[in-house]
């Protein structure tokens, strides 16, 4: 009898593309039961998009899907991935914060009807926080958006593995220990060795390298969208593991170009500390400089940058000299004036330098316009076309043409270049390059790797705080790596 | 395309284009029936009273701009208020004239910073804000004027009702009122950043605008021509009335929304202004000149006001 026939899932030459963006190369994936598969890989690897296929909620571009030996590849949802007993912790939480404990796991559970449901419903997931969670301190009838992140999670994954009519076989919990404490994150630990030895299976996502390590018993790695090893976790350190995630380093492209400090004279344009941060480094930024924001993605690098563009000129742990204009990474949030231009989408941010009389001087504008056109090579007939007539890359163009053609001095990157193409990259690090040879500042939050060999400085962080601060001929992905994960031990 | 044809095109992505095409055809409509009799006079009314709902149209244009959930409930307490506290003041006296309309424009302001206050520091969402703030002020009316209908002074019942060459002077001063504001809209750093913070707060806010004082202006800005309005209207009424804001309510939002203006924000125009408040006003002399009874004339302003954003909001929702 072949592996194939006594595993829960297979996945066979899984592929995934979101536009220009390989997210998933070739993927082959099995889970049996009675593991608990570790899967690990920097941010961007692929290990959500992967499980996200697992689990129905999107549908892979090519390869196979296996259910205990039968092809389930064609019309698999979220519906046959839950009646095969497949259920998924994500790392956004699914509960409705306006219902209530037992009413967000009558939500999961169809079979909870009629009279009584609620009782029942409340009884079920007390069973199952019970199990996991011993002294957890909730209450079935507390509205979840009353709960603290915590308990949230607790309700999250305690659903997850709760059963009524169909089974929990593999639970696959996407970060379930995020915002749990270590204690809380043992039992968690302890239990899904429990769930496990009783025949279950688990798949267990995490960027704290120790837990993976000795909960998991098989470890895949995975890279740039594909698997790059798969061992036995007994096999694995912590060491070798950080090596099988990293990526080799490539250089040209004048990235990794000789380090000079440019410290020497003057003082710096910015000077800041997270707010929460007690001890350890400032982010400090000269003029000229590229500054990096490093570490895994959500640990505050964003609430910082937010920090410095509200700070004009000073606060008492901020002090920012000079103009700031920030590009926003995510841009129908941040960036985008959906029923404007291209051009007027560029000139916002200077208005007030465009006025002639008290009055926005038309001319200006498209001068000025036409002048970024030019310079950062934006892709349209018409500048006078709506914005969202451009490809994401080109509206991306814009929104840095904004923030170059105005007189900022500080230039704010909230993780610019997500979902935009190599081509596209290496234009704007060019421009960045330039515009900061031409003494203007870049602090540049980045969660990609090759970027952060553009920086002078590399900042990183950890829940919140600066934990290492490393200068560009410091700056390796081993050591990026190991001050990301420190606190795991 | 020829040159004539390329205009032409231009001209029918005007969003205002409706509002005047429908006044138009409601007018017609209506001397077709009389036999071509008062056309004239139909027109000069409609410019007359049309000028009352462009004033406090601008504001609400203004409001309505700055994005979803916000708009100013309070405008009709606020013209009732001003008119009658102006009206009170000036006594019947031309020489006060001009203190009172400070005291309309005054009561306006006043108006749009406790508005304001309520939807920032209280963080009440607008529409409760201004909704409560009007029954505070209409209050504040009731006790101020006894509910006596007080007259205005000679000069100002003349000026608003004074006509040259068949066109309402006031009406003439709109026109230009309307024309400097959609110079703000459109010219200024203030008109931008309306639209900018209509379109997306968090995108405008680091785009260097300041949103908080954005908003707060806007607020004013319509509470203010709201005062105007109540000034300019007690004038042409004869004295200012207790339930003379209350039409203004519906009116205001209306123009606002007929004139091609989005109403989730983002998108503003003020010639429409101009052309839902004569297709208002129109469709009503339309409907009476019909026969129609006053409850058949309401159910047909409200469907009209209803098909009408029906069919604008399919373009504008495409965001």
């Amino acid at each position: 009898m072949s592996e194939a026939d006594h595993s829960i899932v297979r996945l066979d030459g899984v592929e995934k593309h979101f536009g220009a963006v390989h997210a998933l190369n070739t993927v082959d994936l099995v889970v049996t039961p009675g593991e608990c598969l570790g899967l690990v890989g920097h941010n961007g690897a692929g290990k959500s998009t992967l499980m996200n296929v697992l689990a129905g909620t999107q549908i892979p571009d090519q390869g196979r899907i296996v259910i205990r030996g039968i092809d389930s590849t064609d019309g698999y949802t979220v519906a046959t991935a839950k009646q095969h007993g497949i259920r998924c912790v994500f790392q956004e939480l699914s509960l409705c914060p306006n219902l209530t404990v037992a009413e967000n796991a009558r939500v999961m559970h169809r079979a909870l009807t009629g009279f009584g449901w609620r009782r029942r419903a409340a009884a079920l997931i007390l069973r199952d926080l019970d199990e996991i969670f011993p002294g957890h301190g909730i209450a079935s009838q507390e509205i979840v958006g009353d709960l603290s992140i915590a308990k949230r999670q607790m309700v999250e994954i305690a659903r997850a593995f709760s059963v009524t009519d169909a089974p929990a076989d593999l639970v696959i919990l996407d970060e379930p220990t995020s915002s749990l404490d270590a204690v809380v994150a043992q039992q968690l630990l302890t239990f899904v060795r429990r769930h496990v030895a009783a025949g279950g299976a688990c798949v267990l996502i995490s960027h704290l390298l120790g837990e993976v390590l000795s909960t998991a018993d098989r470890i895949v790695v995975m890279r740039d969208g594909a698997v790059v090893e798969v061992r036995k976790a007994s096999d694995f350190d912590r060491d070798s593991l950080v090596t099988a995630m990293g990526s080799v380093a490539k250089d040209g492209d004048g990235a990794g170009a000789a380090y000079a400090s440019k410290r020497a004279d003057g003082s710096p344009k910015v000077r800041a500390r997270p707010a929460g941060q007690v001890e350890g480094p400032d982010l400090t930024a000269h003029a000229g400089e590229i500054v990096g924001l490093a570490g895994l993605a959500g640990h505050g690098q964003t609430d910082m940058l937010i920090q410095l563009h509200a700070a004009r000129p000073s606060t008492r742990h901020t002090h920012v000299h000079g103009p700031v204009a920030l590009v926003a990474g995510d841009r129908q949030t941040d960036g985008i004036f959906p029923l404007w231009s291209i051009a007027g989408n560029i000139t916002i941010r200077s208005i007030r330098h465009l006025l002639r009389h008290a009055l926005i001087d038309a001319a200006a504008e498209r001068e000025m316009a036409s002048q970024w056109q030019q310079r950062i090579g934006i892709r349209t007939p018409d500048m006078e076309n709506n914005i969202l007539s451009l490809s994401g890359g080109n509206q991306q163009k814009a929104l840095f043409a904004r923030a170059l053609a105005s007189d900022a001095e500080i230039l704010l990157m909230d993780d610019p270049m997500r979902g935009v193409d190599v081509g596209t990259k290496q234009e704007v690090y060019r421009i960045i390059r330039d515009e900061a040879a031409n003494g203007r500042t870049f602090i540049w939050y980045t969660t990609e790797m090759d970027e952060l060999k553009h920086c002078d400085h590399v900042y990183v962080f950890r829940d919140g705080a600066i934990v290492a601060d490393l200068t560009r001929r410091e700056v390796t992905e081993e050591k990026l790596l190991h001050a990301s994960f420190e606190a795991a031990e | 395309m020829t040159p004539t044809l390329r205009i032409a095109a231009r001209l029918l992505e005007k969003p205002w284009l409706w509002a005047f095409a429908a006044a138009f055809f409601v007018w017609l409509a209506t001397i077709v029936f009389t036999g071509g009799q008062g056309a004239a006079a139909v027109l000069t009314a409609a410019l007359a009273f049309g000028t009352f709902s462009v004033i406090v149209g601008i504001g609400q244009m203004y409001v309505i701009t700055l994005g979803p959930g916000n708009v100013d409930l309070s405008i009709p307490a606020t013209m009732t208020f001003a008119g009658a506290a102006s009206m009170k003041i000036m006594d019947t006296q031309d020489s006060m004239i001009f203190i009172g309309l400070l005291v309309a424009l005054g009561v306006g302001v006043s108006v749009g910073i406790f508005n304001y206050a309520l939807i920032r520091l209280l963080r009440i969402p607008p529409i409760i804000a201004t909704l409560s703030s009007s029954f505070v002020f209409q209050s504040a009316a009731i006790a101020y004027g006894r509910g006596i209908k007080i007259k205005p002074p000679p000069v100002l019942a003349e000026f608003t009702t004074a006509r040259i060459v068949g066109i309402p002077i006031l009406a003439i001063f709109t026109v230009i009122l309307a024309v400097i504001m959609a110079v703000v809209l459109h010219k200024t750093v203030y008109g931008r950043s309306v639209i900018a913070i209509g379109q997306n707060p968090r995108a405008a806010g680091f785009s260097g605008i300041s949103v908080g004082f954005t908003r707060f202006a806007t607020y004013v800005l319509s509470a203010t021509l709201a005062g105007l309005c109540g000034f300019v209207l007690s004038g042409f009424s004869g004295g200012a009335s207790l339930n003379m804001g209350a039409e203004f309510l519906l009116a205001s939002i209306a123009v606002v929304v007929i004139g091609g203006t989005s109403v989730a924000g983002g998108f503003a125009n003020i010639p429409g202004l101009w052309g839902a408040a004569l297709f208002m006003f129109l469709l009503v002399t339309m409907l009476n000149t019909f026969g129609l009874g006053a409850g058949i004339r309401l159910i047909m302003t409200g469907l009209i006001i209803i098909s009408v954003i029906t069919l604008a909001g399919g373009k504008s929702t495409g965001r």
